[in-house]
Formats: C-alpha cells, sequence, structure tokens
C-alpha cells in the first residue's frame, strides 16, 4: 500500500517536472525556431545557444513588480491566472505517455509512466477540464476593468467556446470506433500499423482535430484574444510579473497537452509501428516514453512553424470557419465512420 | 476509486502551485505604488469611460447561447459513442433521427442569421 | 432629462475606445478615438499632433540649404525624396537647371528612397496583420539599401543628400557596381514575399474588400500615391509632370481595379519592381560630369512664388515656396501625403471590424513625422 503511494507520488512529480521543463525548452524553441524561420540569430547569450535564456526571463518575471490596478476587480483579478494554470496543468495527468510495460519496481507494479492511464473516463475528464480554460481568459478579460482586455476577453470566450464544439465531435469519431473512453485503451485499439491509426482511418476527423487543437490554444493563426497589433494583448494586458508569467505558462503548457492529445487520439499513441509489439519489459517501457515525446515533439514543431508563417484570421472569419466549416466538417466525419462500421471497415 | 486518488492529489498540487508561485514574486519583489501606475491601460491616454460601465454587444450571449445547445448535444452523443458496436443498426438509426434535429436546429440557426458574427 | 436617459440606453452597447498614441500598429502616435459596437466600428475619429515640432515654421529662419535636414525629419522613412522636393522647388524658383549627373544620382537615390519606404511598409503591414516573418525579411533588403545610403552621404536614415543647385558629393568608387548587384538580386526577393502572401488564403480574407474607396472619392478625398492608384486612377507625378530626368527613363504605373487593401498591396509590390526597373536604366545611362550647377554661395531666390511636387514613396509630396529675396524663405509649406491620405480613414473603417482598421492604417502607409511636421 505504502511502496504503492510512493510509486505513485514518484511518478506524479516526474510529470510535474516534465511538464513544468517542457515550458521554457518550448519557450526556447519557438524564439529558436522563429529566429531560424526569420533568418536571424534568436537568443544565443544566455546559457549554451540561448538554452538558459528562458529561465532567466523567468527569473526576472519573479522580481517584477507585481501590480493590481486601481480600477480591477480584485477577486476575479487574481483568480483569473490561478484558474489558467490549474486547468493546464491538471489536464496533463490522465495521458499516458507509455506503454503498460509490466516492470515492477521494488516488487510494486509500475505500470507505465502515466498517472492515472486507467482511469474509465479519461477523453471525457480531459475535454471537461480543458473547456474550464475558458474561465481564466474571460474572469481575466472581465475583471482588469480595460477595454482591449475587455475586447479580448469576449473574443477569445466566442472562439473557444466555437472552437470546443467541433473539437469535441472530431473526438467522438475515435470513441465510436474504440468503444472506450480509456485513453490507453484508444492507443490499443490504434494497433502498432500506420494505417490503423486514426489520423489515416480519419482524416477529416483529424484535421479538424488540429485546427481547433490551434484555436484553443489561442495560438496563430487564431490568436485573436491577443492580437498584438489589435488589442495590444487582449486579456492580459493589465496583468506583470508571476500573473503574467501563469497565463504565459499555461498557454504553453496547453499546447503541450494539447499536442499529447493529439498524438494520443490520432497518431498510435506511444506505439512505433512493428517495433513496440516485439518488446517487453523495461526496452517496451524506454521506447514507448521516447517514441511519444518524439511524436509530440514533431507536433510542437508544426505549431512553431505556423504561427510563423500565417497572418491572423478575422474575428468574423473565425468564427465563420468554427461554425460553417469545422463543426459541419465533424459530423460528416461521424456519419461517415459510422456508416463505415456498419460496413465492418473500421 | 482508486484511480482518482492520484488526480485528486495533483488537483491539490496544481492547485498550490500558481499560488506559491504569486507570493514567492510578491515577497521579493520591488513594490513602489503609484496612483498613475493603477491607472488602466488605454494607450497612453487617461481613459474617457471606464470599461465597467460598457456593456457588450448582444451577439456574445447568442454564442453562448448556441454553445450551451450543441454542446448538450454532443455531450449526448458520447455514451452512445462508446455503446455504439452495442446497440448496432437500431443505435445508428436512432442516432440519424437526433442527429437530424441537431442539423434542422443547425440550419434554422443559420437561415435566421444566427450565424452572423459582428 | 427624459431624453439624455432614452440617448444613454441606446448607446449602452457602443464603446469609445482610445486607439493610441501608444499602440504597436497606429505607425506612430497617432490617436484615433474609435467607437465600437461589439467588434463593429462605428465612427473613428483620428486626433494628431503629438509628433508636431513647427517643422514649416522653422523652415523660415533656415537658409535654402539648411531646410534640408528638417525635411529629412518629415517623412524619416523616405528622407530623400524629401530633400528631392524641397531643392527641386528653390530650383525651379531660381531657374536653375541641374547637371545630366546630379538629375540621374538624384533619381537612383529617390528610387532605392522608395524601395526603401515600400519595405518598410510591407514589414509593418503584414505585420499588423499577423504575419510575423516577413518583416525580418523586408528589413534585410532595407539595410542594404541604407548601407547604399551611407556610403554615399554618410547616413542612413536622414539622409541630407541634395543641395540647391544638384548634389553634394559624386559617388564613391564601386558605389554603382554594388548598386547594380543590390537591384539584380532584390526582383527575386519580391517573389519571395509574394509567395508568402500574395495567394495565401488568409491574406486575401484579410485584405480584399477591406477598405474600399472608389476611384471618384479618392480624388474626392485628395488621395494620392498608392491609395489614389489603387483605386483605378493613373496618376502619378513622375508621369504627369516629370522632374529631374523622368521623361527619359520607361516605366509603368500600376494601378489596381478595387480600390480595397489588396489593390494597393498588389500596386506597391509591382511599383517596387518598376523601381528595379528605373535605377537599372539611371545606371546604364548616367552621364560623367559635373554634380552641382554653377549656383552662389548664398541662395537667393527671386521675389515670387512657386509649387513643386514629386512623387513621394507615400503620394504628392509638395512644397509651396513664398520668397521675398533674402537667403531665408518667407513661407514655405508642405503638402504632406500622408496627411491627406490618413482623412480617408474614417470613410473607409466606418461599419468595418476592429481588425480592419489596422489593415486599413497599415495600407495607407502613414508616418506621423510627416502628418505632424
Amino acid at each position: 500500500m505504502w511502496a504503492e503511494l510512493a510509486v505513485t507520488a514518484a511518478k506524479l512529480l516526474v510529470v510535474a517536472t516534465v511538464l513544468l521543463t517542457c515550458v521554457p525548452i518550448m519557450v526556447w524553441v519557438e524564439r529558436r525556431g522563429a529566429a531560424f524561420i526569420q533568418d536571424r540569430l534568436g537568443p544565443n547569450r544566455v546559457g549554451p545557444m540561448g538554452l538558459l535564456q528562458p529561465v532567466i526571463d523567468a527569473v526576472k518575471l519573479f522580481f517584477k513588480e507585481d501590480l493590481t490596478p486601481g480600477g480591477v476587480n480584485p477577486i476575479l483579478y487574481t483568480l483569473a491566472p490561478m484558474v489558467s494554470m490549474f486547468v493546464a496543468l491538471v489536464t496533463f495527468i490522465v495521458i499516458p505517455f507509455s506503454a503498460d510495460a509490466g516492470v515492477e519496481v521494488f516488487g510494486v507494479p509500475l505500470k507505465g509512466i502515466h498517472v492515472a492511464p486507467d482511469l474509465g473516463v479519461g477523453v471525457l475528464y480531459l475535454l471537461a477540464i480543458s473547456s474550464l480554460g475558458v474561465y481564466g481568459i474571460v474572469l481575466a478579460g472581465w475583471s482588469s476593468n480595460n477595454k482591449y482586455s475587455l475586447l479580448g476577453g469576449l473574443r477569445s470566450s466566442a472562439q473557444l467556446l466555437s472552437y470546443e464544439l467541433s473539437l469535441t465531435m472530431s473526438v467522438l469519431g475515435v470513441v465510436l470506433v474504440s468503444g472506450t473512453l480509456n485513453l490507453q485503451e484508444v492507443i490499443g485499439r490504434q494497433g502498432p500499423e500506420i494505417w490503423k491509426w486514426h489520423a489515416v482511418t480519419q482524416p477529416i476527423g483529424f484535421i479538424v482535430f488540429l485546427v481547433a487543437a490551434f484555436a484553443e490554444t489561442n495560438r496563430l493563426p487564431f490568436d485573436l484574444a491577443e492580437a498584438e497589433t489589435e488589442l495590444v494583448a487582449g486579456y492580459h494586458v493589465e496583468y506583470s510579473s508571476m500573473r503574467f508569467a501563469s497565463f504565459f505558462m499555461s498557454e504553453y503548457i496547453n499546447i503541450v497537452t494539447i499536442s499529447a492529445l493529439t498524438v494520443t487520439l490520432f497518431l498510435g499513441g506511444w506505439q512505433v509501428p512493428w517495433l513496440t509489439a516485439t518488446l517487453s519489459g523495461w526496452p517496451l517501457l524506454l521506447v514507448s516514453a521516447g517514441a511519444f515525446a518524439a511524436k509530440v515533439a514533431l507536433l510542437l514543431w508544426l505549431f512553431v512553424w505556423v504561427r510563423w508563417s500565417l497572418p491572423r484570421f478575422r474575428y468574423d472569419q473565425l468564427m465563420q470557419l468554427g461554425w460553417k466549416g469545422l463543426l459541419p466538417l465533424a459530423a460528416l466525419n461521424l456519419l461517415i465512420v459510422g456508416m463505415a462500421m456498419g460496413q465492418g471497415w473500421l | 476509486m482508486a484511480e482518482y486518488i492520484p488526480i485528486l492529489v495533483f488537483t491539490a498540487v496544481a492547485f498550490s502551485f500558481p499560488i506559491i508561485t504569486i507570493l514567492i514574486s510578491k515577497a521579493i519583489r520591488a513594490g513602489r505604488f503609484d496612483p498613475v501606475k493603477a491607472e488602466p491601460y488605454e494607450c497612453g491616454i487617461v481613459p474617457a469611460s471606464e470599461a465597467f460601465d460598457t456593456r457588450f454587444s448582444i451577439r456574445y450571449y447568442l454564442i453562448a447561447v448556441l454553445f450551451v445547445v450543441f454542446d448538450v448535444e454532443t455531450v449526448f452523443l458520447y455514451p452512445w459513442a462508446v455503446m455504439f458496436k452495442k446497440l448496432e443498426l437500431f443505435g445508428f438509426i436512432e442516432m440519424l433521427v437526433f442527429l437530424g434535429i441537431l442539423v434542422a436546429a443547425y440550419i434554422y440557426a443559420w437561415r435566421r442569421g444566427a450565424l452572423k458574427w459582428v | 432629462m427624459e431624453r439624455t436617459h432614452l440617448k444613454a440606453f441606446a448607446d449602452a452597447e457602443e464603446m469609445e475606445i482610445s486607439f493610441g498614441p501608444q499602440h504597436p500598429s497606429t505607425h506612430g502616435v497617432l490617436r484615433l478615438m474609435v467607437k465600437v459596437d461589439g467588434e463593429r466600428i462605428l465612427d473613428v475619429k483620428p486626433i494628431i499632433g503629438y509628433l508636431h515640432r513647427g517643422t514649416e515654421k522653422l523652415f523660415e529662419r533656415e537658409t535654402y540649404n539648411g531646410c534640408i535636414p528638417h525635411t529629412d525629419r518629415m517623412d524619416y522613412t523616405a528622407a530623400v525624396t524629401n530633400n528631392q522636393g524641397l531643392v527641386g522647388a528653390v530650383e525651379r524658383l531660381m531657374g536653375i537647371t541641374i547637371p545630366p549627373r546630379a538629375a540621374y544620382l538624384r533619381m537612383i537615390l529617390a528610387e532605392l528612397q522608395r524601395l526603401a519606404s515600400h519595405l518598410v511598409w510591407l514589414a509593418t503591414h503584414a505585420l499588423d496583420i499577423g504575419a510575423q516573418t516577413p518583416y525580418f525579411y523586408c528589413f534585410e533588403e532595407r539595410d542594404k539599401i541604407l548601407d547604399l545610403f551611407e556610403e554615399y552621404c554618410g547616413a542612413r536614415l536622414t539622409t541630407n543628400c541634395m543641395r540647391v543647385g544638384g548634389m553634394p558629393f559624386d559617388l564613391t568608387p564601386g558605389w554603382t557596381d554594388r548598386c547594380r548587384a543590390f537591384i539584380e538580386q532584390f526582383p527575386a526577393k519580391v517573389s519571395d514575399w509574394e509567395r508568402l502572401l500574395t495567394k495565401n488564403r488568409i491574406w486575401r480574407e484579410r485584405t480584399v474588400g477591406v477598405g474600399v474607396i472608389s476611384a471618384a472619392d479618392a480624388i474626392e478625398w485628395g488621395l494620392t500615391g498608392p491609395p489614389l492608384r489603387g483605386s483605378g486612377v493613373r496618376w502619378d507625378i513622375r508621369k504627369v509632370f516629370p522632374y529631374d530626368r523622368y521623361d527619359e527613363v520607361e516605366f509603368d504605373v500600376p494601378i489596381g481595379t478595387n480600390g480595397d487593401t489588396y489593390d494597393r498591396y498588389l500596386v506597391r509590390m509591382e511599383e517596387m519592381r518598376q523601381s528595379v526597373r528605373i535605377i537599372r536604366q539611371c545606371l546604364e545611362r548616367l552621364p560623367d560630369g559635373p554634380v552641382m550647377a554653377k549656383v552662389p554661395k548664398i541662395i537667393k531666390p527671386p521675389k515670387g512664388e512657386v509649387y513643386f511636387s514629386v512623387e513621394a514613396p507615400k503620394g504628392e509630396l509638395g512644397y509651396y515656396l513664398v520668397s521675398e529675396g533674402g537667403d531665408t524663405p518667407y513661407r514655405l509649406h508642405v503638402r504632406p501625403a500622408c496627411f491627406i491620405n490618413l482623412q480617408a480613414l474614417p470613410e473607409m473603417v466606418r461599419g468595418q471590424l476592429v481588425a480592419d482598421l489596422v489593415a486599413v492604417i497599415g495600407t495607407l502607409d502613414i508616418v506621423l513625422g510627416e502628418i505632424d511636421r
């Protein structure tokens, strides 16, 4: 009992550490990647290849004055960044990072590197918790008593709500085929072969999910809530110091989470074609965790790549795409998958 | 229920993390209050009106209402999707009827101009 | 009492936002009072004057050549064409004909300046619409142009590179080769940027049909430069009132059809190619000889008045000079292109969305230094 708890606690620690380390690495990749795309150097002074730049930035933010402007609603103003951060952290817990390799540590079954993989409602849990994220942004936008924040908050609430629909709908296709909401089982049903991954069997659903994922994480071309050149910084105009950093970090954590979710639902999770089926024990654990990390890294690079390549949508175009483009497509995907299953193809 | 315990623990961790970081920064920051700093940002100009005084456009509410309608329906689809293989053709046709109603509502909303933003 | 209450109720959904002076996309210290209903713009009122330095008054106590540095600081992204307009006005009043080599030098520098100015426009316009990467590509090219300026006159931004009667110095050895090398690689870069933007679906959706102004309205508002040509009016001072030696070189004046932001974008992109064409011809024909005409040490134009304008990158830049016969202007008024183009802004954005406002500001290509003077 105690040993089990210790293992769980250790896993929690690993997950939290990995997640929080992902943020500075992601920031670094984004800045160096932007520099690479834009034909310039990027941060290269602090640490080797500027790797410590995000750390220094965090230290700087710690020392910044934490200012609460006069006209704000103090309770909601304080609560908003906490909600954002909390939601971003909590969603990550159900994602299975590796195979259930059945290895033991001190006689205690370790299963895999994941904290709560056997959650029967994994998919629902993820969708439910991540949809709470909109509260952080809306509260921040409204409580700041600032017109730019207000516009940013309203925009992003409309955007997040609209794209959440498409996101939920596109995941339905996966659930339909898997017949389960357990994420580890969803991976298992996809099989090691690439043509059994849902990205291949349900291309429409995959594309809808990916586009909605960009919108849900407020990234270009959907970063209307921030839109530096229109709303200055949108919902977090009035925030400084660690409260601003909370928004900043939660944005990056959300990107990591949604990438991990994409990999889990559509790209076969931790599986490597032919290889993972032949392994067991520790090698399986390590290979599967590595494969998962690699797939997530590729998706993260996609996020960076798109950000520095495309212009921004306008508000009405964004809503149009969400409601008149993605939503019908997601429904269509559901219909196709249902019929294909009726025919016994899936 | 055992699998929910780590979630509970992690929830506590996730809840305390932002509080702790904000408290730390509060403890070590250099805070010099100034009434000018406390003014809301409006591009360097003292705002003519407060943001709290303005009401926002009714269209934003419309989106929220539409979202509630459609999201509840999608949530209903989840148990169906899980049990789809057991329900077989009956379940499929039943869901087609359900989706049909959804599509009718969608078309109605579109025709009435609810999907016209701004 | 009753009435005001009703009015307040009717206006309840309106919000008045101050857009600027400290805003990332007002291109300087422009302030716009924007009245919005949700995302829809009901009205815009530009408020200017944050950069007013009294340039026109300063002109009145400077010698004519002393006025030139002040013109650098009006449209600081296009100092060369500002210089060109001023010296042209004084030369016309004095009846001076500048040597052909000086005229060609002026044309080369002015067209290079047009490229540099359009590059700043493209960089910031794309940035405003959310495409952040072209910014760096454009500034890389612009820096090459500024290197050429620096080599010629020692300054990169505030060039002060012309004098009444010609040019202050001849070219440094090898300058023409470096200039030729630059313009030979430049058109390929323009095509690169066009690949990033012209057929980009999001870019098109953000610019097509945004900030439309008809040809008749554009003329009525007194628009000049690309905003006028984007509406389909073939009006270019270099063609209709040729100065320097523009009548000796071949170039086209691109025009748009719909008068929207996308057309103005295409017009400016094509203008860059045409500028390269002009520079290439000028470099081929660049005659030898002096760069300075015989002018008196102290410039004293005869009593009289003159209006002289050049096609600056942003539109028609005119100088109206009144001389009393002394060594300083009695009055030197500037017809700034940006100031008059900006006037059409409320007309162009009324009824459109907040995001369109920054697109239209970008497409008008304003510089507050010239608006406020």
